[in-house]
C-alpha cells in the first residue's frame, strides 16, 4: 500500500519535470551564451592558458574551487575523527 | 521528442534514484540511490552546455573553432568532488553502525537502544 | 596476494605515478588538471594497498606524512591566491600572466601548438590541488581499513 502511494506521487511529480524538459529545452542549441562567448574570446589573453575549462575553474571562478577544496578537506578530517583510537582510561566514546 | 534524449535519461535516472532512497531497507542500497541521483544531476549539467557540431574547448591543436560551453563542465567537476566527500562520510557511518548494532537494516536500528 | 599480483603492482605503480604527474603538470594545455591527476595517483596507491595486505603496508606508509601532504596542498592554494595582495591587486588576481618571470609568456588568440611556460599561476595551483587530493583519498582508504581490523567487524 505504501509502495503504491510512493510510486504514484513520484510519477506525478516527475511527469511534470518531463513535460517542462521535453518542451522548453533544446539539445544542441543553448539559449544564453553571452558569458561563455566572452570566456572563449578573451580567455587566452587574460589567463594565458590554452585549456578553457581549467581557466574557468581556477581563474575566472576560482572562489568556487577554494570552497570545494575546503569541503574535501573537512570530509577527510571527518573520516579520520570517526575511526580514532581510544585514549587510555576511556571505555565508551562519549566520556 | 527523441532529439532531447539526454534530458529524458536525466528524468528516468532521477525517478530511479528517488524511488530507491524512499523504498529500500538496506543502508548500502540507500547510499547507492544517493549516488544515482548525483549522477543524474551531473549529466543534466553537462548536457545543458552542448553546441551542435562543437569540439572540446581547448585551443591546443583544435580541429575547429566552434566549441562547446566551458562553464557547465567546471561546475560539474565541483559537484563530482562533493559527491565523493558525501559517499565517504556515509560509508564511515554505516561501518560504525554495523559495529554497534550487528545489522544494517534501518527498521532494526530504530528499535534497539544501544 | 600471490607473487604474480605483487610483482605486477611493483612494476605498475611508478608508471601510474608518472602518468598522474603528467596529467597534473600539463593541466593548462591538455585535458586534465589538479583533481583528475590527483585521483589517478590515488588509484595507484590503492593498487599497492590491495596487492600487499594491510598488515604489511601500515609499517611503511605512515598516516602523518599523508596528512602533512594534504595540509601543505590546501595552505599552498590559499597562499598563492593571497600573494596577489602583495602586488597591489585584488585577492585571486593572476599576477604571473604575461609578466616575463616564472610562467609568464603571453598567448595570442587562436589555435597554437601549446607551450609549457605559459599560464600564469594556474600550474602552481594545479600542483597544490593534486597534492591535496592525493593525500586525502589515500588517507580515507587507510583509515577505513584500520577501522576494520581489531574490534572485529
Amino acid at each position: 500500500m505504501k509502495k503504491m502511494l510512493v510510486l504514484l506521487v513520484s510519477l506525478l511529480v516527475l511527469s511534470a519535470f518531463l513535460g517542462v524538459v521535453a518542451t522548453t529545452l533544446t539539445f544542441g542549441y543553448p539559449k544564453m551564451t553571452d558569458m561563455d562567448d566572452y570566456f572563449l574570446r578573451f580567455g587566452q589573453e587574460q589567463t594565458g592558458t590554452n585549456n578553457q575549462c581549467t581557466s574557468v575553474t581556477f581563474d575566472f571562478r576560482g572562489f568556487d574551487t577554494l570552497g570545494e577544496s575546503t569541503v574535501l578537506f573537512c570530509a577527510v578530517i571527518g573520516v579520520a575523527l570517526i575511526f580514532r583510537k581510544m585514549q587510555a582510561g576511556e571505555e565508551h566514546e562519549d566520556e | 521528442m527523441l532529439w532531447n534524449l539526454p534530458f529524458i535519461t536525466v528524468v528516468v535516472l532521477t525517478f530511479i534514484g528517488i524511488v530507491t532512497v524512499l523504498l529500500k531497507k538496506n543502508l548500502i542500497k540507500i547510499l547507492l540511490g544517493i549516488n544515482i541521483l548525483e549522477s543524474a544531476v551531473n549529466l543534466f549539467l553537462v548536457s545543458l552546455g552542448y553546441r551542435e557540431g562543437g569540439v572540446a574547448p581547448i585551443f591546443t591543436l583544435a580541429p575547429s573553432q566552434l566549441m562547446v560551453l566551458p562553464t557547465p563542465q567546471a561546475l560539474t567537476l565541483t559537484s563530482i568532488v562533493i559527491g565523493v566527500a558525501t559517499s565517504a562520510l556515509v560509508l564511515s557511518f554505516a561501518m560504525v553502525l554495523y559495529k554497534k548494532y550487528g545489522t544494517v537494516d534501518i527498521d532494526k536500528i530504530r528499535r534497539l537502544q544501544g | 596476494m600471490s607473487r604474480i599480483v605483487r610483482t605486477a603492482a611493483d612494476i605498475l605503480y611508478p608508471t601510474i605515478l608518472i602518468f598522474g604527474l603528467y596529467v597534473v603538470a600539463h593541466g593548462h594545455l591538455t585535458p586534465g588538471g589538479g583533481f583528475q591527476g590527483g585521483a589517478v595517483i590515488a588509484t595507484g596507491g590503492a593498487l599497492v594497498i590491495v596487492a600487499y595486505s594491510y598488515a604489511e603496508v601500515r609499517e611503511w606508509l605512515s598516516k602523518n606524512v599523508l596528512m602533512g601532504q594534504e595540509v601543505i596542498g590546501l595552505v599552498g592554494f590559499i597562499g598563492v591566491a593571497l600573494l596577489a595582495l602583495a602586488f597591489g591587486q585584488v585577492f585571486f588576481f593572476n599576477y604571473l600572466n604575461a609578466s616575463g618571470s616564472l610562467f609568464g609568456i603571453p598567448v595570442p588568440y587562436g589555435i597554437n601548438a601549446g607551450e609549457l611556460n605559459t599560464g600564469g599561476f594556474v600550474p602552481l595551483m594545479n600542483f597544490s590541488v593534486g597534492c591535496e587530493v592525493w593525500g586525502g583519498l589515500t588517507l580515507v582508504i587507510l583509515y577505513m581499513l584500520s577501522g576494520l581490523e581489531k574490534e572485529g567487524c
